[in-house]
């Protein structure tokens, strides 16, 4: 039986808080704000119970998947597990219960931390200053992009274009436009890497920047970054770096020594800060000096062991967010850093990469491999030997569910035909990767064997397949019924 | 300590399989002249015990609001939040789970996700609403955008009684596109109508104004609507949600997008985040709607469930023609704000927004009896208000925290001309005697020349 909605639950009168009775004086409420604008009906919000809110959301909670339930290996997501040592951490009071705008003398602790993750995340890319406030990895593409403009526009020009792979994430092109530029893409070679007669071919002085994964969404290190950094030079273009897949880079390169100038962490990935079901992430920001006036305000300044928040950066592209960013997602993420140091995030690198290959090597002879090339801490797979007999990536994404697996991302990226991008990370054991490895090697044998049940799939889940298009063509977004 | 749980044993099978004898031969396409060949200089790692610790110590560096008494707010609220918020937040079948695409293994993301959309239709009056934005100030970023895709229109009109940092990340939004943003200047606590309608023009893409505004005053939304569609422009509200639970329904009264920052919504102060934007709108604009929506929809047996709708919006679908670049939102704190809704309901919203109602008035009242503290505005509010100071705000704000009050905003930081103006916010945690306490320290303060 599926949960209902907490709407329906409602009935007239069942109340669920408890608040104290008022202690000023009271007035009417139409002496303290005139008739017209009061809200003559009361929201349709639930009327319930504690007990029944608290049962609501806890069956929910049963027809999810999560990390701590299950295998996750989406590419380009980085589903680590996530400390729980960060999760207690992260809720301490002097953590959880601050004021963004109470006195920097009061705050003295958080803004230590800020800047002291500021610090580690530039000393692991290689860069000069970070900035955290970006909530998400998008946010922080807009905000280096704009920083990109601001230091082309300090030097007389703008320009016009940015140079995007064919392989990069949605977000890079769709931050770009919405950073003033128009979008030039860059094909990949037969090896999956950007081809670089073809970025000979694009690169002129109206380009800003090039906005560059690495490794690559296909999980290849991007091998000639050396040319490709002196290809851009000549024509004094930015080298941007989406740092979705840093995972595959800490402590063996650094993204500042390989040319880059503006780099996006995603802490949500990368620093194990937990996913939330789609958020909250953070999406900090590191640049080279050349572009560290740009950088967002405030920024944070320590002067004689006093840290404080720092407006007067006159060059600075202004605020993406109303505060400093998303402070609670950085306590996690700065907790990882202090639990593992250098040699621990080495390891994290070293491992994630193992397992990729690993996972590469065992599933290689049932799938197309695409790019026949030792990966980095993901790789792709293509579903099209399986898509001839009939049976999609979506399909199979669908069956994994029946083997107890979160799928990997598919259709992703949009170069390989039926795509399967995964990325164990380095959090699971070798017996999970054996297991999800045998449950695909199980549904290739089915796709021959017995396509129907693949197609049909999921058949264990809350629900079976549901119906996309019908949620589209008729949409339904909200409850409309009437609470009694 | 670390989370990595292979055995060398393990690593030596895996490399076996793979077909080479240590990890290091993986690493051959990153090139020998980039390889790190030092140690990152980062702090010796620690164990569960030392980290605990240390971030123990870090934490209590800072001031919590237990031990001060706040009467700070201006866009982050000390609101009441119920422990059921906090434990339903904290299952780590929600925090722990990712975006929900694979839909049929995150049906308890999805379904609460479309009750959060309700909640927010509900709230605002509007008939859809998306997942969440990244707080308020990007979510009226994002409307102003929206609303420049509508009306194909260059200019954005916003009233300088606008949360200052709101204005501060609207104009970095729109500076790579290249928008022309006007500012409408406030007069006695509200934005001024007379320059409203000198500065519209056909130009206008849209007019921005909060409810209530930042120094707490009630705008004329009607009157403000009226002027803003006769120019065919889109009209733009960011609301305080708490607010909703007594004020009149931007969505009656004819707004097209309203938006706001839900951190009051169950979540805690945390420094300035994370924290949620809401966003919702009128039907004929959801294709135009940046960010995830959840629908409802039946599975091959016909049973109801929930999955992503309308996707070909966003960006992993449009790329360079998505209506937005979010990806990641605040799924999380979204929840948190649902769980809230749902323990307050439909009662509770009206006793909280009241309770902020009557105890502001209540300090207001207080604080203005006292010889040289006014109120300069006459304006109604409802749960933060301003006063001008007989000696500098700062002066009086110094005072007060050397007694562990934290009195308020000086609103000579945001706005030149209100140097000796203090901003102050009183929520239904206040109590009279915390109010009581400020009134008589103040009167102290009055009393002694500061």
């Amino acid at each position: 039986m599926l949960e209902r909605l907490i709407f329906e639950y409602s009935s007239e009168g069942k109340k669920g808080y408890s608040l104290p009775e008022i202690d000023v004086p009271a007035e009417p409420v139409e002496k303290l704000i005139e008739q017209r604008h009061l809200r003559k009906e009361l929201p349709e919000l639930p009327e319930v119970s504690e007990v029944e809110v608290a049962r609501h959301f806890t069956r929910l909670s049963h027809e999810n998947y999560s990390i701590d339930s299950h295998f996750y290996p989406l590419g380009s997501c980085t589903m680590k597990y996530n400390p729980k040592v960060n999760e207690d951490v992260a809720r301490l009071q002097g953590f959880t219960n601050i004021h963004p705008l109470q006195p920097d003398a009061l705050s003295q602790g958080a803004l230590q931390l800020m800047y002291e993750l500021e610090k580690y995340l530039a000393e692991i890319s290689g860069l000069s200053r970070v900035t955290l406030q970006p909530a998400a990895g998008a946010q922080g593409e807009l905000t280096g992009m704009l920083m990109i403009r601001a230091y082309h526009q300090s030097m007389g020009n703008p320009r016009k274009k940015v140079i995007i792979p064919d392989s990069a994430h949605g977000t890079n092109p769709a931050s770009a436009v919405l950073s003033g530029y128009e979008v030039v893409e860059v094909k990949s070679d037969n090896e999956g890497r950007v081809d670089l007669e073809d970025l000979k071919k694009k690169a002129d002085a109206e380009c800003a920047a090039f906005m560059l994964t690495n490794p690559n969404t296909l999980g290849l290190f991007e091998k000639n970054i050396l040319q490709i950094s002196k290809i851009l030079k000549e024509h004094e273009i930015l080298l941007y770096l989406d740092g979705a897949n840093l995972n595959a880079m800490l402590g063996l390169c650094r993204p500042g020594d390989m040319g880059f100038d503006v780099v996006h962490f995603n802490l949500h990935k990368t620093f194990s800060t937990p996913h939330g079901g789609g958020g909250p992430g953070s999406g900090p920001v590191g640049v080279k000096e050349s572009l560290v006036s740009f950088l967002p305000v405030p920024v944070i300044e320590k002067k004689d062991e006093h840290f404080y928040l720092n407006y007067a950066h006159p060059k600075s592209i202004g605020k993406v967010q109303g505060f400093y960013g998303n402070f609670g997602v950085m306590v996690k993420a700065y907790a990882y850093i202090r639990t593992l140091g250098n040699s621990g995030l080495k390891e994290v690198s070293e491992n994630a990469i193992l397992n990729a290959n690993y996972m590469k090597k065992r599933l290689e002879g049932y799938f197309e491999l695409p790019f026949k090339v030792d990966c980095m801490h993901e790789f792709v797979l293509s579903g099209s030997l399986q898509k001839k007999a009939g049976v999609s990536t979506k399909d199979i994404a669908k069956r994994l569910l029946d083997y107890g697996f979160h799928p990997p991302t598919v259709y992703f990226p949009l170069i390989v035909d039926e795509a399967m991008m995964i990325e164990p990370t380095e959090t699971e054991t070798k017996e999970v990767l054996d297991r999800f490895c045998d449950a695909m090697i199980a549904i290739a044998k089915e796709v021959k064997e017995n396509p129907e049940i693949v197609k049909s799939a999921p058949h264990t889940t809350p629900v079976a397949r549901l119906d996309e298009t019908k949620a589209a063509k008729e949409l339904d977004l909200r409850w409309k019924g009437k609470i009694s | 300590m670390g989370y990595v749980p292979n055995t060398e044993k393990d690593k030596k099978e895996m490399l076996r399989l793979i077909g080479v004898d240590e990890i290091e031969k993986l690493l051959k396409d990153i090139p020998e002249e980039i390889r790190l060949k030092k140690e990152l200089s980062l702090p010796s790692p620690l164990s569960e015990i030392e980290l605990k610790k240390e971030m123990l110590i870090l934490s209590e560096k800072n001031a919590d609001l237990l031990h001060y008494t706040s009467f700070l707010g201006a866009g982050a609220y000390d609101h009441y939040i119920p422990s059921v918020v906090e434990h339903m937040a904290s299952r780590s079948e929600f925090y722990t789970a990712y975006t929900p695409y694979q839909a049929e293994a995150s049906q308890g993301m999805l379904q609460s996700i479309y009750e959060f959309q309700s909640m927010i239709c509900e709230l605002t009056g509007m008939e859809a609403a998306n997942a969440s934005m990244y707080d308020g100030a990007s979510a009226t970023a994002e409307a102003a955008m929206m609303a420049l895709r509508i009306t194909k229109k260059r200019e954005v009109l916003v009233s300088s009684a606008l949360h200052p940092n709101y204005r501060m990340v609207l104009k970095t939004y729109l500076q790579g596109i290249g928008i022309t943003i006007k500012e409408l200047p406030y007069k006695d606590g509200i934005t001024d109508a007379d320059a409203i309608s000198s500065s519209i023009s056909d130009n206008t893409a849209a007019v921005i104004i909060q409810q209530p505004n930042f120094f707490g005053c009630i705008e004329e939304l009607s009157a403000i609507n009226t002027i803003t569609h006769k120019f065919g422009a889109l009209f733009i509200v960011s609301v305080d949600p708490i607010s909703m639970g007594i004020l009149k329904l931007p969505g009656e009264l004819g707004a097209d997008i309203v938006v706001g920052e839900g951190q009051s919504l169950g979540n805690s102060l945390s420094f300035g985040g994370p924290y949620l934007g809401f966003f919702a709108t009128k039907k004929e604009y959801i294709r135009q709607m940046p960010g995830r929506l959840a629908g409802a929809t039946a599975d091959t047996q016909g049973k109801r469930g929930y999955c992503l709708t309308l996707q070909t919006r966003e960006q992993h679908i449009k790329r360079e023609r998505a209506t937005s670049n979010i990806c990641t939102n605040q799924a999380l704190c979204a929840f948190a704000a649902t769980v809230y809704l749902s323990v307050i309901g439909k009662e509770g919203l009206k006793k909280v927004a009241e309770l902020c109602l009557q105890k502001a008035h209540y300090a207001q009242k207080e604080i203005t009896k006292i010889k040289g503290f006014s109120s300069p505005y006459s304006a109604p509010f409802f749960k933060e208000f301003v006063i001008k100071t007989p000696v500098s705000a700062e002066r009086i704000f110094k005072g007060l925290l050397k007694e562990n009050i934290i009195g308020g905003i000086d609103l000579g930081n945001y706005y030149p001309e209100l140097k000796d103006h203090l901003l102050i916010c009183v929520t239904e945690k206040r109590t009279r005697e915390e109010i009581d306490r400020l009134v008589s320290k103040m009167t102290e303060m009055a009393k002694h020349g500061g």
